[in-house]
């Protein structure tokens, strides 16, 4: 057993507490303790991470291509060029990080699986949109970072992170919540806050399918993305104005998983139901298999 | 799950089983072949073999092959890479039944002539494991110091290597031993903390009864 070992989120928060510190310094205690690198090295490797969700915006805003399916592409730059009707610049900003970083994904560039390669646009998108809009520093942002990640592994350990196992709700889902934690974290929320910005964003993508068309990452997952990072953002905003979960986050995390148990087959990752059955998503996955046959 | 597997792996798209996995599949493949590959037959079987094409699992496979990891951007263009290096790969897709959904069969011929089949399976967030060496069963998932052996089924082997491990101060983190039957050929596979170095493996090839001793390093 560790000193600044957390199974679950009223862990972490009861360790920062007794502390008197953030999330975030518990976060990267623990990772130093069980790692036996040094603090130093340890912030370095999760700042290198935020080098690659750069990278991985810029791959998908200047590649004007479609995926090998031609599913997807384009769109990021589509909604870059549309002036904002209905959402604010950092909504409307993150929105289009999102896109640009599924896409890039879609289109094999290099990306942060966050917690999953199909989830991959949520976190850098609105982390980075935020960080451009509020001016945050590079060690808030680390910070941040690590806070989700800390965050995604409590759900792994009580829950899942694998749209196979739990559906879309353990992917997209996870990632927007660990997006909300990180957003709510960057504004200067305190910690209890953080974790109300998650569970308020995680309870609201319960039950979600993973129902990829032709099984592939990109219908629906390239605008859930964009959809989620908008989600995140709603949900930490509701938190910092001091709206609480009825229900705290490790239930909502435990609800999750119980769902993702009962949640039938067809509907976790093998396109044998929702999206990828219909109509149209019958006749794509037909066209790409007699593609491949030729 | 770490923190740096939750934000990570760092990996070239779409997807960490069908891509990164598939590429460290490769590299694993090449790594066990101890060559540089001059031919690879790459089956693919279950959902590998469904939607390989969309998730690049074909050019993901054949990256490893040519020793990229799995955030090599010159995975995208693996195939012609393959060209230019001398590598021939001949491609097929089975729909014969698996144990598993994301498998491959890779049978590689190295540049000295040297012949290795494996059988590969990605678990999912990137993570492998390959079943089979030569058609001999194995587990090995790439992230340790290995050791495998090939030798005969007697008693005293295991204890006369790992006895040999402790005289170099390898410290083992687990170990496995399979075999086909009682006295035929049996395959150790023992994880170290540290690289097995040169000297300690050669007192261990010189054990009677075993055949061959095979290092991979974690990739």
């Amino acid at each position: 057993m560790y000193k600044y070992e957390y199974n679950s989120l009223h862990d972490l928060l009861t360790l920062a507490e007794k502390d008197g510190t953030t999330l975030a310094d518990i976060v990267v205690r623990h990772e130093v303790e069980s790692s036996e690198v040094s603090e130093e090295k340890v912030r370095a490797m999760m700042d290198s991470r935020l080098d690659v969700f750069q990278e991985s915006i810029d791959a998908g805003m200047n590649d004007p291509g479609k995926s090998v399916s031609g599913l997807v592409g384009g769109d990021a730059h589509k909604l870059a060029e549309s002036t904002p009707t209905l959402l604010g610049a950092l909504a409307h900003k993150a929105a289009i990080y999102a896109l640009a970083v599924s896409e890039a994904n879609a289109k094999m560039f290099k990306i942060v699986a966050c917690p999953t390669a199909g989830s991959c646009g949520i976190v850098p998108a609105v982390m980075m949109a935020e960080a451009e809009t509020l001016n945050i520093s590079r060690d808030a942002m680390v910070d941040a970072l690590f806070i989700a990640s800390g965050i995604g592994a409590v759900v792994s350990h009580n829950a899942t992170v694998a749209g196979a196992v739990g559906g879309c709700q353990a992917e997209c889902g996870t990632a927007a919540a660990m997006a909300a934690a990180a957003a709510a974290s960057m504004a200067g929320g305190s910690n209890d806050t953080i974790l109300q910005a998650f569970a308020l964003c995680l309870k609201n993508t319960l039950g979600l399918a993973c129902d990829p068309v032709a099984g592939l990452v990109e219908v629906p997952c390239v605008k859930r993305n964009a959809v989620f990072a908008v989600e995140a953002l709603a949900a930490a905003e509701m938190a910092l104005a001091g709206i609480k979960s009825v229900i705290p986050p490790d239930e909502v995390i435990a609800a999750m998983a119980e769902i993702g148990r009962i949640m039938p087959v067809a509907l976790k990752e093998t396109s044998d139901g929702g999206l990828a059955r219909t109509e149209t998503g019958k006749a794509i996955a037909a066209r790409l298999e007699k593609a491949m046959e030729a | 799950m770490g923190v740096f597997d939750v934000v990570g792996p760092v990996m070239i798209g779409p997807s960490s089983s069908h891509t990164a996995g598939a590429a460290r599949i490769g590299l694993m493949a090449r790594e066990i072949l101890k060559d540089e590959p001059k031919k690879a037959v790459i089956t693919v079987y279950g959902s590998f073999a469904k939607t390989y094409k969309g998730h690049g699992t074909d050019r993901a496979l054949v990256a490893g092959l040519l020793g990229f990891s799995a955030d090599d951007v010159r995975l995208r263009t693996s195939f012609s890479l393959a060209e230019e290096a001398g590598l021939e790969i001949d491609f097929h897709r089975s729909d014969a039944e698996v144990h598993h959904p994301n498998t491959v069969r890779i049978a590689m011929t190295g540049a000295s002539g040297r012949q290795v089949e494996v059988l590969g399976v990605s678990l999912g967030g990137g993570k492998i494991e390959i079943r089979e060496i030569n058609r001999a069963e194995v587990a090995l998932n790439g992230e340790e110091h290995t050791l495998i052996t090939v030798h005969r089924d007697q008693p005293g082997i295991i204890a006369q290597a790992t006895t040999v491990l402790a005289i170099g101060h390898i410290n083992v983190s687990n170990m496995r031993v399979f075999r086909s039957a009682k006295n035929a050929t049996a395959v150790m596979i023992v994880c170290t903390d540290s690289a097995v170095p040169p000297e300690i493996v050669h007192m261990i090839e010189n054990i009677t009864a075993i055949e061959s001793v095979v290092t991979l390093r974690p990739i």
